[in-house]
């Protein structure tokens, strides 16, 4: 192929910087906010990390308009001890609260799988709460990255 | 463990070399040095893995010059694969000048390349397979393909990674695993997949609507009488690190849990031996074997890393083959009572000159090369100095394509990818079109033309910085950093992202990068749709042929800090 210089000038672009490399968008929201939010859905209790509540998320988001999560709650869901819901939160999203589910004995097993949509890196953060006053949280940290160079 | 005569053995072979320009010729170094040499292996059990992997569809004998800069951090500062020249030398026990110095460092690389020549050709590689069935038994011997294999070469752009295929069939491969297989779309992989007649595997690989995997996870295998699981892993942030457009229905990520599944059911169906086949890269893997239980062997690629034997971590071994044909992978396992006991590796450095050519093989790559052979051999330049690409920072290839892109399009300020795939020319040697295409093989590779500010520049160079230069390594894509053309910058990789690039300066001017003006900018594979601009290669191709000599000097334009 042989294309003249001028050519090469003239065959200019059409995209947007942002086309190119994805560009971060500033967002609202503070940990600050989330923490905010915890302690309104536990009633002021301080929720326990680690153990029985699982979330699953990417490191790196593939897409941060839909990053898959899942949660798990390892409780009996039984009449006397059982889920009663799971907060997601995303810290640095102008919306920090992003779902409730909400579970009863009847559910059989506390999971939950969904996408969100994150502005930038942050932590995800999952709390759950069960019908005995317990109160469970994980997180994750999710990359949002520009990519382009691996190999 | 390597003996201490296979290293005396090779030393042997330079000590007339030590002091190299010294009187070893070329010839005098073939003759010392001979295949049964480089087959010498004090086996171990019934069982062996044979790795290749990260070929990038070089079919014939190549240069490359191993790196100078191969930064580890946290906690992998200082230690294999994160060691070059002189300090890989100490920590293996190698003599400078020795064979396996020149395979693995870029100590006197130019002076060690003449005299010992090229490396890889599949055509050598299959002679080295089929010695090790014909001297292990074929039902004992495994051989993996760690991926990265179609693309790469004029011949693999023009046929779609078919010349690849057909000539890795002749190999008998017991699976694969891919990464920039699935540059090629999902619908030429899948044409491929169904065709080739062995596995290719991914426990990591799911459909974004359903939630399920695309390949088989697992095959097992009856090998030296015991039952072995081969796990495969393809490279997790494909779809972050290449066009997800490309592939938009195929989720990827390390999934260490889905992993772990896979390793835990491969044990309850009476696997004896479970291997991973992978394409994390060196770290993810160093990780992933404290994190994933039960994995008795990685066989890891994508970083190419070359260690010269296995590393253990806590039960599981780790061995990264290297690339582009230089080396074939070795694992012999025994194993006792259903576990493995005991076990001997290496990475056996295919010399081209050394070993001979398989002729089944030979035939089989002039074959496919035939309707381009002309065109591949059509010289368009010259070049004076050495030109190379492998590094963390720039290389001198990529030197070369930032000039030649900010020449061809105006632009003030070029990027060139991080690649680690393309290989090396020496001084005085003629360009051609292989050499060219081996440098820019690839199915997305226009080359735009836009505005950035000073602001998103450095944005950019954080943030590829940090895909390098995480400390923990499950946020490592791979490859290495972002090449800049145009402009000078010190880089901190122990910094946290944000706080790792200072310094951005205009070197024709002198003047610091300024946050809110905006400057010209070109590169190249950007992984969005759409992108316009002509192919690097039509756009290379004109500048190399219109500048005849290309004389690359040494860039200081990186500063590192805070390395040793």
């Amino acid at each position: 192929m042989n294309l003249t210089r001028r050519q090469m000038l003239r065959a200019s672009v059409g995209v947007a910087a942002a086309g190119v490399f994805g560009f971060a968008l500033p967002a609202a929201a503070t940990p600050e906010a989330t923490a905010e939010s915890i302690k309104k859905f536990t009633g002021g209790a301080d929720p326990v990390s680690g153990g029985n509540l699982t979330l699953t998320a990417p490191e790196i988001a593939e897409n941060g308009n839909t990053v898959p999560v899942e949660i798990a709650v390892d409780s009996p869901m039984t009449d006397d001890d059982y889920v009663e819901s799971v907060v997601i939160y995303a810290e640095g999203n102008p919306n920090p609260d992003v779902v409730v589910f909400h579970f009863t004995p009847m559910s059989g097993a506390a999971v939950a799988k969904t996408r969100m949509r994150l502005a930038k890196t942050q932590n995800v953060v999952a709390v759950a709460k069960t019908s005995t006053g317990q109160v469970f949280m994980d997180k994750k940290e999710v990359k949002v990255t520009i990519g382009g160079c691996g190999g | 463990m390597f003996s201490r005569r296979q290293f005396l053995q090779w030393a042997a072979v330079t000590t007339a070399a030590t002091g190299y320009m010294g009187s070893l010729t070329r010839v005098a170094a073939q003759q010392r040095l001979t295949q049964d040499d480089l087959l010498k292996f004090d086996s171990k059990g019934t069982i062996t893995l044979l790795h290749f992997t990260d070929v990038h569809a070089q079919l014939k004998p190549v240069y490359f010059r191993p790196p100078s800069e191969n930064y580890g951090v946290g906690a992998f500062e200082g230690i294999p694969p994160h060691l070059v020249g002189q300090d890989f030398l100490s920590h293996f026990g190698l003599e400078r000048g020795s064979a396996l110095a020149y395979a693995h460092t870029m100590v006197d690389y130019v002076d060690m390349a003449k005299t010992y020549g090229r490396l890889g050709g599949l055509d050598r590689t299959a002679t080295l397979v089929k010695a090790i069935r014909a001297e292990r038994g074929d039902s004992n011997v495994l051989f993996l393909d760690g991926g990265d294999t179609w693309q790469g070469s004029y011949t693999s752009l023009k046929t779609n990674g078919q010349d690849m295929v057909d000539c890795m069939k002749l190999l008998k491969p017991d699976a694969m695993v891919g990464h920039w297989e699935f540059t090629f779309g999902e619908d030429r992989v899948k044409e491929i997949v169904d065709d080739m007649g062995y596995p290719f595997l991914a426990s990591n690989i799911f459909d974004t609507e359903w939630d399920e995997p695309v390949f088989e996870h697992t095959a097992f295998y009856e090998t030296g009488g015991h039952k072995v699981a081969v796990i495969g892993q393809a490279m997790p942030y494909t779809p972050i690190a290449n066009p997800r457009w490309m592939i938009p229905n195929w989720s990827f990520g390390i999934r260490p849990e889905v992993i772990q599944g896979n390793v835990d059911a491969a044990r309850e169906a009476g696997a004896a031996v479970v291997v991973l086949l992978s394409h994390n890269g060196f770290d993810v893997d160093q990780k992933l074997a404290t994190v994933v239980k039960g994995i008795d062997v990685i066989l890891t690629g994508h970083t190419h890393d070359a260690v010269p034997e296995a590393i253990k971590i806590e039960n599981t071994l780790l061995l990264s083959s290297g690339s582009h044909g230089k080396y074939l992978g070795r694992v012999d396992l025994e194993v006792k009572g259903g576990r493995v006991t005991d076990y001997n590796s290496t990475l056996i450095p295919v010399f081209a000159d050394v070993v001979a050519p398989d002729k089944e093989m030979a035939a089989k790559i002039d074959e496919v090369r035939a309707p381009y052979e002309a065109e591949c051999n059509r010289v368009i330049g010259k070049t004076d100095g050495l030109l190379y690409r492998r590094g963390n920072f720039n290389g001198t290839w990529d030197d070369l394509i930032c000039q030649g892109i900010m020449e061809e399009r105006d632009a003030e300020l070029a990027f060139s990818p991080g690649f680690r795939w393309g290989t090396t020319l020496l001084p005085g040697n003629d360009i051609t079109i292989d050499d060219l295409y081996n440098q820019s093989s690839m199915n997305y590779p226009s080359v735009y033309r836009l505005e950035f500010t000073g602001t998103q520049i450095k944005e950019i160079l954080e943030d590829v910085c940090d895909n390098l230069f995480n400390k923990d390594p499950f946020f490592q894509q791979g490859g290495d950093m972002v090449r800049v053309g145009g402009m000078a910058y010190s880089c901190a990789p122990k910094e946290t992202i944000g706080n790792r690039i200072s310094n951005m300066t205009v070197i024709k001017t002198g003047e610091p990068i300024e946050a809110d003006r905006k400057y010209v900018v070109a590169g190249w594979a950007s992984v969005n749709e759409g992108v316009e601009g002509p192919a690097v290669y039509d756009l290379m191709e004109n500048y190399i042929t219109r500048h005849k000599v290309i004389d690359i000097q040494r860039n200081d334009s990186v500063k590192v800090i805070g390395m040793n």
